[in-house]
């Protein structure tokens, strides 16, 4: 063997259990920040793995469910696993402000973690964008028209 | 004869150019007949005509909204301004693929003009496999994404291009940017692979190596930061970078070509790591092949992934023939390859460039693993995750860190053997420059291990940069009497790369700091506004005046106005807005940013309602520094032009061969030496 193929082997060997080692700190590492996608279902049906989790719950906003309290900025709602009354739901808390399109009945992502009174605690909520680019049904906007109207009256 | 038609049959023609002249190419380099290089160029003229061809085709299509074309019938909409049609050529999965071919073949192209007189051989294999690739973006463009196929029934309008995409002018930069970055690695890689078929890495096969890598590199970091600020601009979420799957597929080729242009120079001084060095020209290669996967058949629910395809398969299979043909061909035309100088001492500029390129392939290798960990998991144990941000701050940061302190260690030393008294000598001044920085922070009260580190490491390796930088200056007006501006122009003349490096490490600097900056020392208040109930954050206060509504071309706006004391006492306005587009029914905000050279105010309107009079709802933040990140970019840009601005005489050396450009890397020293 060429003193040079020798030499490239044994660097590449040095490469890959460097490589091997920092695969085991990424793994190990990767572990305790590991994000799990659940909807309310399969969160619940997780059992104890649920509780330690950080979790990204995603559903849709059940109806007659949000309660805020934009004083002290605390935003309640259920998170359902679909548009069914009857549907599993999960309470979700949250001192995040709900974003102008947050509604009944919209899908939404909720970061955080579950606890053993059955309250999810989040500190980040997304609302989804819908993909779908449709021209607004009739009636849409009224809401924002109605408040720009009433607001700028009383400018 | 219909847009779909004649686009697809440009289509087809150019997957013809290109499959010929890769055929043509490789066989004929590889058999060692000269002949065939003229086939292969004209191969290239050709592809290169029938995509720019495909390409006008499309816009063509999108401006006069025929929208039987299918492509046309997704994007487009008569309602969008004629700049927004035309951008939508690349808003979408087709279209931007279609456009990924366009500026391939422009690259191609230039290549093969710039280096025709190079040796034939050479230029055979390297555009034979050039246009391989070539055959493989075509084909996926006739194929799965096919952005030509036709509608029986065309719909009277179209929707429009995504409403994100129409928010901001940034997103108009941002992607071209981002492909020419990613594109232009196929150059590299198609001189790598030539070099490696021939089993040789002449000195003047080396300079377009470097050279087109610092072009596509160049592209690349715009592009990364555009999209970073574009991030900031628009998404409201007050960040500008979240390791997002596609922020990380831009982020993993951009770090192997830096490690790439660094080993290049160890290459060309020391006649060794030639291996390694191709190495990652191919993976930086396949990287942006992996990255454009990821990014473009919607793989990962982000936000970027607007686009959904059968690309996926195609993609896949492209991938896998890549990493073992690269694979293959590093290992049987390996051993050709011989190391002909080596490493003399620990201390040498040799071994810290060394040290970066093993820190940088660490960092793409944890990021990559956490990048596609998700994808894994879902396959393997059908369950779906994502790696937290926590993680790839604690794999990135620390070895990015030792980065930067290399970035100041590695110019400071000299190749070869140093003399130690020299080095201890070198490095008093910018040690000194780190110690004072962590003290004044600390008179200044600012705290925390990792800022106040970055920040040392950072006037370190700026003061020697910075010294690197302006030395043969001083010298020269010292010893030949000259002014500062002849002897700054002088000396940046007589060693161009060096020069351009040096401001591109400056502008990399920056960008550590103000990253530091920004994440470390942020503040964040969300609240409610009324008339008479004002928001404070940091020093500013910011009063509600009432919601107004608008209207521009392709959108409606609500603005809630703001007035915006200053720490000062100015009061300025300030307008986040809602934009409310025809045909989305979501609306998206606009963030109002107020931008001082040392801190950006950033208010994100989240809501508003008529209750008590008026009432508006938003998230502010104050990053110190951020605006440092996208300001940097003119700095990498000038930096990048000097270093690649082509010298007349050197032009001559490569076509005729092996001058070796050791002189300009030779001079400073003596002159340091001298001083």
């Amino acid at each position: 063997m060429k003193a040079q193929t020798r030499n490239r082997l044994i660097a590449l060997g040095a490469l890959v259990v460097a490589g091997a080692g920092l695969a085991f700190i990424a793994l190990g590492n990767m572990g305790e920040n590991l994000v799990y996608y659940w909807t309310p279902s399969e969160m619940v049906s997780q059992g104890e793995k649920a509780y330690s989790a950080t979790i990204r719950l995603g559903g849709l906003v059940k109806k007659g469910s949000i309660q805020w309290n934009p004083e002290h900025t605390q935003l309640s709602f259920r998170v359902a696993d679909n548009k069914d009354d009857a549907a599993q739901s999960v309470l979700v808390k949250t001192s995040e402000i709900p974003p102008q399109m947050f509604r009944e009945g919209i899908g939404v992502v909720v970061e955080g973690t579950y606890d053993r009174s059955g309250v999810f605690s989040s500190s980040r909520l997304m609302v989804n964008h819908s993909n779908e680019y449709r021209p607004p049904k009739a009636g849409e906007h009224d809401d924002w028209k109605k408040s720009v109207a009433d607001t700028t009256g009383t400018r | 004869m219909s847009h779909s038609d004649f686009g697809y049959g440009l289509v087809l023609a150019g997957l013809a150019f290109a499959a010929f002249g890769a055929v043509v190419g490789l066989t004929s380099g590889l058999m060692r007949r000269e002949a065939g290089a003229v086939w292969a160029r004209r191969a290239v003229y050709g592809f290169f005509a029938c995509m720019i061809g495909a390409n006008l085709t499309m816009i063509h299509a999108l401006v006069t909204h025929d929208f039987s074309v299918k492509y046309v019938a997704q994007v487009g909409s008569r309602a969008t301004p004629v700049l927004y049609t035309v951008v939508s050529l690349w808003s979408a999965l087709e279209g931007s693929i279609l456009f990924w071919g366009a500026i391939m073949a422009s690259y191609v192209l230039a290549f093969t003009l710039v280096h025709r007189k190079e040796h034939p051989r050479y230029m055979s294999l390297a555009m034979g496999t050039m246009l391989s690739v070539g055959v493989f973006f075509a084909f996926l463009i006739a194929g799965p994404a096919n952005p030509f196929g036709t509608l029986p029934n065309p719909p009277a309008d179209g929707p429009g291009p995504n409403a994100l995409l129409q928010n901001h002018a940034l997103m108009i930069i941002h992607p071209p940017m981002l492909y020419m970055g990613y594109v232009g690695m196929v150059v590299p890689f198609g001189v790598a692979v030539a070099g490696l078929l021939r089993g040789e890495i002449g000195e003047a096969w080396m300079t377009p190596l470097r050279r087109w890598t610092m072009v596509a590199w160049t592209f690349l970091s715009v592009g990364i930061i555009l999209g970073a600020w574009w991030a900031y601009a628009v998404l409201g979420w007050g960040g500008y970078w979240a390791w997002d799957p596609v922020e990380n597929a831009s982020f993993l080729p951009w770090l192997t070509a830096t490690a790439f242009m660094h080993s290049t120079m160890v290459l060309e001084r020391k006649r060794m790591l030639k291996l390694w060095t191709l190495s990652l020209a191919l993976v930086t290669f396949w990287l942006t092949i992996v990255g454009t996967f990821m990014t473009r058949s919607g793989i990962f629910n982000s936000v970027h992934s607007f686009t959904q395809s059968d690309i996926g398969p195609t993609f896949l299979v492209f991938i896998g023939m890549l990493a073992v043909f690269s694979i293959a061909l590093l290992a049987i035309r390996g051993p050709v390859l011989e190391a002909e100088g080596r490493i003399q001492s620990l201390f040498s500029r040799d071994t810290s460039i060394l040290l970066n390129n093993l820190l940088m392939v660490a960092i793409t290798f944890t990021v990559f693993i956490g990048t596609v960990f998700p994808l894994i998991s879902e396959a393997v144990q059908h369950r779906r995750v994502s790696v937290g941000e926590p993680y790839f701050n604690k794999m990135a940061v620390p070895p990015g860190l030792a980065v930067l302190f290399l970035m100041g260690v590695g110019p400071m030393l000299p190749w070869g053997t140093p003399d130690r008294q020299r080095v201890v000598r070198q490095f008093l001044l910018p040690g000194g420059a780190a110690l004072v920085t962590v003290v004044a922070c600390l008179l200044f009260g600012l705290t925390g291990f990792l800022p106040l580190l970055t920040f040392a490491c950072a006037a370190f390796a700026g003061v020697i940069t910075l010294r690197e930088l302006f030395l043969p200056a001083a010298t020269r007006m010292r010893e030949k009497q000259e002014n500062v501006v002849t002897a700054v122009f002088q000396s940046a003349a007589k060693a161009r790369r060096r020069f351009g490096g040096y401001i591109v490490h400056l502008g990399i600097i920056v960008i550590f700091v103000a990253v530091a900056a920004s994440q470390s020392y942020v503040t964040h208040v969300k609240g409610t506004v009324t008339k008479d109930k004002p928001l404070s954050i940091g020093g500013y206060t910011l009063r509600f005046k009432g919601l107004s509504e608008g209207q521009e071309p392709h959108r409606r706006f609500i603005t809630a106005n703001l007035e915006v004391t200053t720490p000062s006492g100015k009061v300025e306005p300030l307008a986040p807005r809602m934009n409310y587009y025809e045909r989305s029914t979501d609306p998206i905000g606009t963030p109002a940013v107020r931008s001082v050279a040392y801190e950006d105010l950033y208010v994100s309107l989240l809501a508003f309602s008529p209750e008590n009079g008026g009432q508006a709802t938003f998230n502010t933040w104050i990053f110190p520094m951020v605006g440092w990140i996208w300001w940097s970019i003119p700095m990498l840009v000038l930096g990048s032009l000097i270093a690649l601005w082509p010298s007349r005489r050197r032009a001559v050396a490569t076509s005729t061969s092996s001058a070796p450009p050791l002189s300009e890397e030779a001079a400073p020293a003596a002159q340091k030496g001298a001083a």
